[in-house]
């Protein structure tokens, strides 16, 4: 089942050029993942009229009812920046709670039990920081509400160790890619540090669940850090096609900055 | 002089301070009273905590040149850890050899990037004077001191670059700057752990890969606290993040943000290094 996408979603090759349809294979770093597949894909056609409809109604978040279907509208500028890094934040969070209610974490060794503990915590502080630093550019509308997301877990096996540290080191490198990609998207020159303070982590995080997991060489294995010793970079389009067989809710991410 | 007494000393350093302290402790170290001449170190900085702010900073150089020290400074310990024989095949070896492998590309990519305006690359020292020997197979410590100056070097790296990123904004070098900075963070976690499974230390959070408080593994030789200093931060733009939810541990809203370091903080820290 394919999903229509505007063709910039996976290509930092200029603006959006609506009303080109092309099917795209998503693939993330390679990475060969156990269970049924990453991805699910819808074969709803919808979502180019959707931006459409939303791209330039307006500047502010909105959580739109649009044929039935709820989009969470990212919005503009720095603001855009953090509302995208309180989407991945959020997606981490869900994902480490699913994590603990399963049967690998419950019958882990010590080691990896206490990596997920810490781990799950600090997205969770994560998520819960920028939904207080968003707080205040609500314009006092309560329907620009931060919605808690929809996600889809449903093809991990959170009963299985393999499935979880996979998915785990995949997040956590898209985290890290991520920040890279929007950091110098951000004008904010506060915003900028606050993001450098929470990407090392997300890469101690990937060195971490890398390290006890794979080989010696793997916690910063050239499969992310390439021959100029430079760490993943994602765009924000980018991150969102790749995260998106796990988010359930609309996003439009139209109106961010883009390189 | 024991090397933890120096350590000690200088993780009591006030960095604000003038120059006039640190001539002080390095003339107790013999020939370290040259390294005082930190500020011919050219740079091209001119940055401190004072007028940081109202400087309107726009030039890479200097950002970068202090990346580049940095980087030069991490490539040579490492290449001569890899010739010195002193790591343990199997683990150490393929850690050190991944990470010489990004700090030689980050020479590299630095160097390139400064072209005439790069800095040359400095004489290391890494016996801080004669009191380590982390190079020789016939010191029983060598590998114990490779690791903390691993850990040191690492940790103030992320630190570092994470502290110029600001004065990066807005050229085509903070994406670069960004990823270098992001994959120092990945070899900061690994060298912990790498010194935590060696010491065998009981597994809690020090031997993870992220910085609880301004703690470090306790284990000699320690690094020194300037590097880990301020890394004990609850509040981040001004939420304190023990308060969010229903309520986290300092040690857990600490690991969760790492902290900058000024220009000058780096450079004191790399200080004892220069030969």
């Amino acid at each position: 089942m394919m999903k229509n996408l505007e063709n910039d979603q996976t290509t930092i090759q200029g603006p959006a050029k609506k009303g080109i349809d092309r099917r795209k294979f998503l693939k993330i770093g390679g990475l060969a993942v156990a269970g049924t597949g990453l991805i699910s894909y819808s074969c709803e056609n919808a979502d180019l009229s959707l931006s459409s409809d939303l791209g330039e109604s307006s500047e502010d978040l909105r959580l739109q009812n649009n044929r039935g279907r709820r989009v969470y509208n990212l919005g503009k500028g720095d603001l855009g920046i953090l509302r995208f890094a309180y989407v991945l934040e959020q997606l981490e969070a869900a994902f480490y709670q699913n994590v603990e209610d399963g049967d690998y974490f419950k019958n882990a060794n010590a080691e990896e039990k206490l990596v997920f503990e810490d781990i799950y915590e600090h997205e969770e502080i994560h998520r819960d920081w920028f939904e207080q630093v968003l707080k205040p550019f609500n314009n006092g509308n309560s329907e620009n509400v931060l919605p808690p997301l929809e996600f889809d877990f449903s093809s991990i096996n959170f009963n299985d160790r393999d499935s979880v540290i996979q998915t785990a080191i995949l997040l956590e490198d898209t985290g890290v890619s991520a920040y890279n990609g929007a950091g110098p998207l951000l004008v904010n020159t506060d915003y900028l540090l606050l993001a450098g303070k929470i990407v090392s982590v997300e890469a101690r995080h990937a060195s971490t669940l890398r390290s006890l997991y794979r080989d010696n060489k793997d916690f910063a294995g050239d499969d992310v850090v390439d021959e100029n010793g430079l760490d993943l970079f994602k765009t924000p389009d980018q991150v969102l096609s790749a995260a998106s067989g796990f988010i359930v809710t609309k996003i439009n991410a139209h109106q961010l900055p883009s390189y | 002089m024991n090397i933890i007494k120096f350590l000690d000393q200088f993780s009591n350093i006030d960095l604000n301070n003038t120059s006039s302290t640190r001539r002080e402790m390095f003339s107790q170290l013999g020939s370290y009273g040259k390294k005082a001449a930190l500020a011919a170190i050219p740079f091209g900085l001119a940055v401190s905590k004072s007028n940081a702010a109202s400087m309107a900073y726009s030039n890479h150089v200097g950002p970068l040149n202090l990346a580049l020290t940095l980087e030069y400074l991490e490539a040579d310990f490492y290449n001569q850890a890899l010739a010195s024989n002193v790591l343990p095949s199997g683990r150490a070896q393929d850690v050190y050899e991944q990470i010489a492998k990004h700090e030689n590309a980050h020479v590299a990519l630095l160097a390139g990037a400064l072209g005439d305006a790069a800095v040359t690359e400095p004489e290391f020292d890494f016996t801080l004077g004669g009191t380590f020997a982390p190079f020789d197979t016939a010191n029983p410590e060598a590998y114990d001191q490779l690791l903390t100056l691993a850990q040191a070097f690492e940790d103030t790296g992320v630190r570092a670059y994470k502290g110029q990123a600001g004065f990066l904004q807005g050229t085509p070098f903070l994406a670069t700057a960004l990823r270098i900075h992001s994959v120092e963070a990945r070899h900061a976690a690994e060298v912990r752990r790498l010194r935590s499974a060696y010491f065998d230390m009981e597994l809690d959070d020090d031997g993870l890969g992220w910085i609880t408080l301004s703690k470090q593994l306790t284990v000699d030789p320690m690094v020194p606290a300037a590097v880990y200093a301020g890394e004990e931060l609850t509040v981040q733009a001004g939420i304190d993040l023990t308060s969010l939810g229903s309520g986290y541990s300092a040690e857990s809203a600490s690991q969760s943000f790492d902290e900058p370091i000024t220009a000058e903080e780096a450079v004191a820290i790399a200080t004892p290094f220069f030969a």
